[in-house]
């Protein structure tokens, strides 16, 4: 139960305190629980760990990852 | 809806072809600067199958070693637990928990030997995949349960969210196996007789929980260069190399190369969660024994869903001498003094369909994943045959 999955959430919503989505990945959908994320978006991908999200993925950090692996590339040539 | 799932996979899989490559060939080159062997812990069963899966060992030079450690929940989480849990389904309290959970070894000669056998005994269990799955399946029926919590930070949240929201089912308590990660670490770099490590690979989604800040002390206290990685190939090779251009220069420090997930503080609101409902004791680790201040347990304040108070469970109980099923390593595995292929019962007695041992049961355990790759198993067994040869020159 310590894997993480990256999922895109499908759609939001409410009930009571919880807020709650349904994710998908690799054609599967699931319920799971968002409470613990701010702003969550559908099309926000999370990490989802045992039924709840507990990280947004921010894909403009792993344009960043780009940067550091070209550094490393230019470093060797 | 402008994107699919297959965006970021595609970027991730665009990024491994582009640049595995020169990753490698600069791993080899700092490993050439290197005076000794270097140890390098990856800490999650997730990494230890990302190396094993795509042959990570067999691509950096021998002297990068690289350890299996203690991130699998299931490998560590006490059989006396188990044995609780086997007397309570037995008397007809249902236990729910994870997949995993139920064919987790009892005590040594503990009958019957899991969760799953005393099901098949007429035990009651149930198998769920999250603690709402549990909360929804409770809600339908008025029989009391148990559900069987086990995890780290990652898995803690799940509880906490929904216990702080008031959304349990009165007829539903929770026994709590929940053991934090830092305080095993510290335990591996303090303990004597334990593996010298020279680098460790964080944990990636413990950290996106409780911030990549959680393991300055690794490198401030013990000088050990420390990376937070993902689990994509390329993440590992990334942390691997900066492990060693940090070994190389002689500064040990702390990067987090997951930035796409894990921010420096982790997630507030989850670390409230975990902080609001779980008090830290001193906890016992299978086999392992006790680590200070790692085990999370409710507090007073929602002691009405605790299942150790409601059933009056012994946490630890008197007698562990029954933790380690006889010839398992198991709990020397997590801790990276053996290897599975050093336990003479891998893959005879002990196997993937019929685990023997607790590291064999779930797919983070190191057992199970070597288990599941023959060609790595192969690769093994001809490097020590080689080793041995060259002893006998
Ligand atoms: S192979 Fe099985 S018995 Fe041996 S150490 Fe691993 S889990 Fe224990």
């Amino acid at each position: 139960m310590c894997l993480g999955i990256p999922m895109r959430i499908a759609r939001v919503w409410s009930e009571g305190e919880l807020k709650l989505a349904e994710v998908e990945a690799g054609g599967v959908r699931t319920e799971v629980d968002v409470s613990l994320l701010e702003d969550i978006r559908v099309g926000d991908y999370v990490i989802v760990h045992a039924g709840i999200a507990i990280s947004k993925l921010d894909e403009s950090e792993a344009r960043e990852l780009i940067k550091l692996f070209n550094e490393i590339a230019s470093e060797l040539s | 809806m402008n994107r699919s799932t297959d965006t970021y996979r595609g970027l991730i899989d665009k990024i491994t072809k582009e640049y595995s490559k020169s990753l490698v060939a600069k791993i080899r080159k700092l490993a050439e600067q290197l005076k000794n062997v270097v140890k390098i812990m990856d800490f999650c069963g997730t990494h230890e199958w990302t190396i094993t899966h795509y042959g990570i060992r067999t691509l950096i030079p021998d002297e990068v070693e690289l350890i299996a450690g203690p991130g699998c929940p299931v490998c560590v989480t006490p059989a006396y637990y188990v044995d609780q849990l086997i007397s309570l389904s037995l008397e007809g309290i249902e236990v729910l928990t994870y997949g995993d959970a139920v064919r987790l070894p009892a005590s040594a000669g503990h009958t019957p030997r899991s969760l799953l056998e005393a099901k098949a005994g007429g035990g009651r269990v149930h198998i769920v995949y999250s603690f709402m799955d549990a909360v929804k399946y409770a809600k339908t029926r008025s029989n009391e349960m148990v559900f069987f919590a086990i995890g780290f930070e990652t898995t803690m949240p799940s509880v906490a969210s929904v216990i702080m929201k008031g959304k349990v089912p009165k007829n539903l308590s929770v026994l709590t196996a929940y053991r934090y990660t830092p305080p095993i670490v510290k335990h591996l770099l303090t303990e004597v007789g334990a593996v010298q490590l020279d680098g460790i690979i964080a944990p990636g989604h413990v950290s996106a929980v409780i911030g990549a800040s959680s393991w300055e002390f690794i490198p401030k206290e013990y000088g050990v260069p420390t990376v937070v990685a993902g689990f994509e190939a390329i993440d590992v090779l990334a942390a691997i190399e900066k492990i060693l251009e940090m070994k190389v220069r002689g500064k040990a420090g702390l990067i987090n190369e997951y930035s796409r997930v894990v921010q420096w503080d982790g997630n507030k609101l989850a670390k409230q969660a975990i902080f609001e409902v779980f008090e830290v004791r001193d906890a016992y680790w299978r086999g392992i024994g006790f680590v200070r201040e790692s085990g999370g347990f409710f507090k007073d304040k929602f002691k009405e869903h605790d299942a150790i108070r409601e059933y009056g469970l012994k946490d630890p109980p008197a007698d562990l001498s029954k933790e380690v099923v006889p010839g398992c390593k198991c709990h020397e595995v997590v801790l990276g003094l053996s290897k599975p292929t050093h336990c003479p019962l891998f893959m005879k007695v002990c196997r993937p369909d019929s685990p023997y041992g607790p590291c064999m049961v779930s797919v983070e355990g190191t057992c199970r994943i070597w288990a599941e790759h023959p060609e790595f198993l192969r690769l093994e067994e001809i490097k020590s045959v080689g080793a041995a040869l060259k002893d006998l020159e």
